[in-house]
């Protein structure tokens, strides 16, 4: 345990809390909109590392203008699981839309496994790094945050500054009222559920410029999202956001003090222990 | 007028027990093994059965008590040379113990919020066992050859094993019958429909969710040490894999949740479906997005399962297939 290597150790994990917040935010998006706990949203973001992967190898295209078409594939695609696995079961209770969405999770790993097998694959991009006394930054991960954030603001701008933004903060309001109002709910569903899914597959986008990854990587950041999602509060984008951030510090930070193989350990305990005393979330999102 | 119940406890069994009886009266080894894994899967899906589909509570992470139960079990066996049926009962013990103490806090959680929680506690478990180093830590636990000397060799072992997998199973299906015919089973169903309605009526919902947990977690422990006993090798990613718990929910639905043939009949055609699959070349890339769709038509259409849309579309048989 040494403090030299705490700050390295807390940028590093905060940089990536930003990658990890941004998944998170489409995960808490489905379910503040809709109530449903996205199973999908895993693959969803191994799709965005192979959308990445397919154009830059294929293609030789920028790994940042993939980046764009993996979150634009994002929208029809969630728009397309919207209405094939979600629209007729939407007022279901939780163990039907729980399996719906896994049944797509299932049938995402099976394509994607057969197509691209389980051999790891890495986007092999470098952008130089910046650095000085003891902390490096690799231009990689700067310009991840930057783009964590300014996929966050866009979401933003689009949920507080746009009509149909409005419309979704209606719904997700009260579904009935909405339609009182004279929005088409289904259409406001069907867009929500393409935005937080387009959300996943840009973090997953951004992920496969850090990490090498193959079709089951989803899993570990599924996981990692449901967990921020319970600290920023579920149905709360900008407690997903902060969520990250804390879990990102904290997998950097811990690691200097505790084995790395402990570190989940740490992270499930305290995903157990909000669930159990505080369930709205740290930010004590809306109940 | 004399009603008559239709014997479909009695009858279930026998069919079960015929089932099993028939790869050792055909002496094949192989049909053997894929008996040994249904049966297991007939008690993973029933006991998961018992808190799911009757109390209303979506356990996704109940695979946690298999895991621990093999993992109990199997400590027992290797380090104190404990014989495997006391090692099974001494390891179900405190698995169902660990589901008392969990189970009391997390089933004040409802709906989406338990489920996560069950999820989350598998994996606190599968990653604190991949660091607990008296189980081995990440690389597991294994049998010296030489332990199933006590019973005769790993083939008489694998015997025993399979026979005791087949009773589980069968109790495990008995238990289910008889708690859905109770006033307890009644209490639990009441709570699944409506909690805040079953307090009105007197009945204790804290009390009754957590007993009905404690038994669903009881089984799946016995057959975690049964598998890891025939299995000779335990370690975490296969004593708690999410993957097989989701999939013991998929058989639950598939059969019909809240019956008591559902889960078999469920566990017994994805079983079936899933060997099809493999050894199809031409599907065996395909078979879990073919896997599914099955689940996802299934979701969409049949909610009620198989077994559960038989008895809306024909009430005739309501009075046989429970």
């Amino acid at each position: 345990m040494s403090v030299d290597a705490l700050v390295p150790s807390a940028i590093d994990g905060l940089m990536l809390g930003f990658v990890y917040g941004l998944a998170a935010m489409g995960l808490t998006l489905i379910f503040g909109v809709m109530r449903v706990i996205n199973l999908s949203h895993g693959p969803v973001i191994a799709l965005g590392m192979f959308v990445v992967y397919v154009l830059f190898t294929g293609a030789g295209v920028n790994p940042y203008l993939g980046l764009i078409a993996a979150a634009g594939l994002g929208i029809l695609f969630g728009v397309a699981i919207y209405f094939v696995a979600v629209d007729r079961i939407i007022n279901a209770p939780e163990l039907t839309t729980l399996l719906a969405t896994y049944s797509v999770n299932l049938m995402i790993v099976g394509v994607a496994t057969s197509v691209f097998t389980t051999t790891p694959r890495a986007v092999d991009i470098s952008l130089g790094s910046v650095g000085g006394s003891g902390v490096t930054i690799l231009g990689t991960h700067a310009v991840a945050v930057a783009i964590a954030i300014a996929g966050a603001a866009l979401l933003y701008a689009i949920l507080f500054r746009t009509r149909i933004g409005k419309s979704i903060r209606a719904v997700a309001n009260n579904r009935a009222a909405a339609e009182l109002m004279g929005i088409d709910s289904r259409r406001v569903l069907a867009l929500s559920f393409g935005i937080g899914t387009s959300l996943a597959m840009t973090s997953g986008a951004l992920l496969s410029t850090l990490f090498s990854f193959t079709p089951l990587s989803g899993a570990t950041y599924e996981v990692k999202s449901f967990v921020i999602v319970v600290l920023g509060g579920l149905g709360n984008p900008t407690g997903a956001l902060v969520g990250g951030i804390v879990l990102g510090l904290l997998e950097g930070v811990s690691t200097v003090f505790i084995p790395v193989s402990w570190v989940p350990v740490l992270e499930y305990v305290i995903f157990i222990a909000i669930l159990l005393v505080r369930p709205t979330g740290l930010l004590g999102a809306r109940a | 007028m004399i009603r008559v119940r239709a014997p479909f406890l009695p009858a279930l069994l026998v069919v079960l027990a015929v089932v099993a009886a028939l790869p050792l009266a055909v002496n094949n080894n192989s049909l053997r093994e894929e008996l040994f894994l249904m049966f297991m899967l007939i008690t993973l899906a029933s006991s998961i059965n018992i808190i799911m589909g009757y109390t209303g509570y979506v356990s996704f992470g109940h695979i946690v008590f298999f895991g621990l139960g093999g993992y109990f079990a199997f400590y027992l066996m290797q380090n104190f040379n404990a014989h495997f049926l006391v090692a099974a009962l001494a390891g179900a013990i405190p698995a169902s113990a660990i589901a008392l103490v969990i189970g009391v806090p997390i089933l004040r959680l409802r709906g989406a919020y338990f489920a996560l929680a069950t999820i989350g506690i598998n994996e606190a478990m599968r990653t604190a066992i991949n660091n607990f180093e008296p189980f081995g830590g990440a690389v597991g636990m294994f049998f010296n050859f030489s332990v199933y000397d006590t019973y005769g060799g790993a083939r008489n072992a694998a015997l025993l094993a399979y026979g005791v997998m087949v009773v589980v199973a069968l109790a495990t299906v008995t238990t289910s019958y008889l708690i859905r015919r109770s006033k307890f089973g009644l209490s639990l169903m009441a709570i699944r429909e409506d909690q805040d309605v079953a307090m009105v009526v007197g009945i204790d919902p804290a009390r009754a969710k957590v007993v009905a947990y404690v038994i669903s977690s009881f089984f799946p422990a016995l057959a975690g040490a049964t598998f890891f006993f025939k299995n000779g090798i335990i370690e975490p990613g296969v004593a708690f894999d999410l993957l097989r718990s989701i999939e013991s929910l998929v058989m639950c639905v598939l059969g019909g949740t809240g019956t008591v043939a559902g889960p078999i009949v469920g566990a017994a055609l994805y079983e079936w479906l899933r060997g099809f699959l493999i050894t199809t070349p031409a599907l065996a890339n395909f078979q879990l997005f073919l896997a599914g769709l099955l689940l996802l038509v299934v979701v969409l259409f049949v909610t009620a399962g198989l077994v559960g849309w038989l008895r809306n579309r024909y009430p005739v048989l309501r009075a046989y297939i429970q």
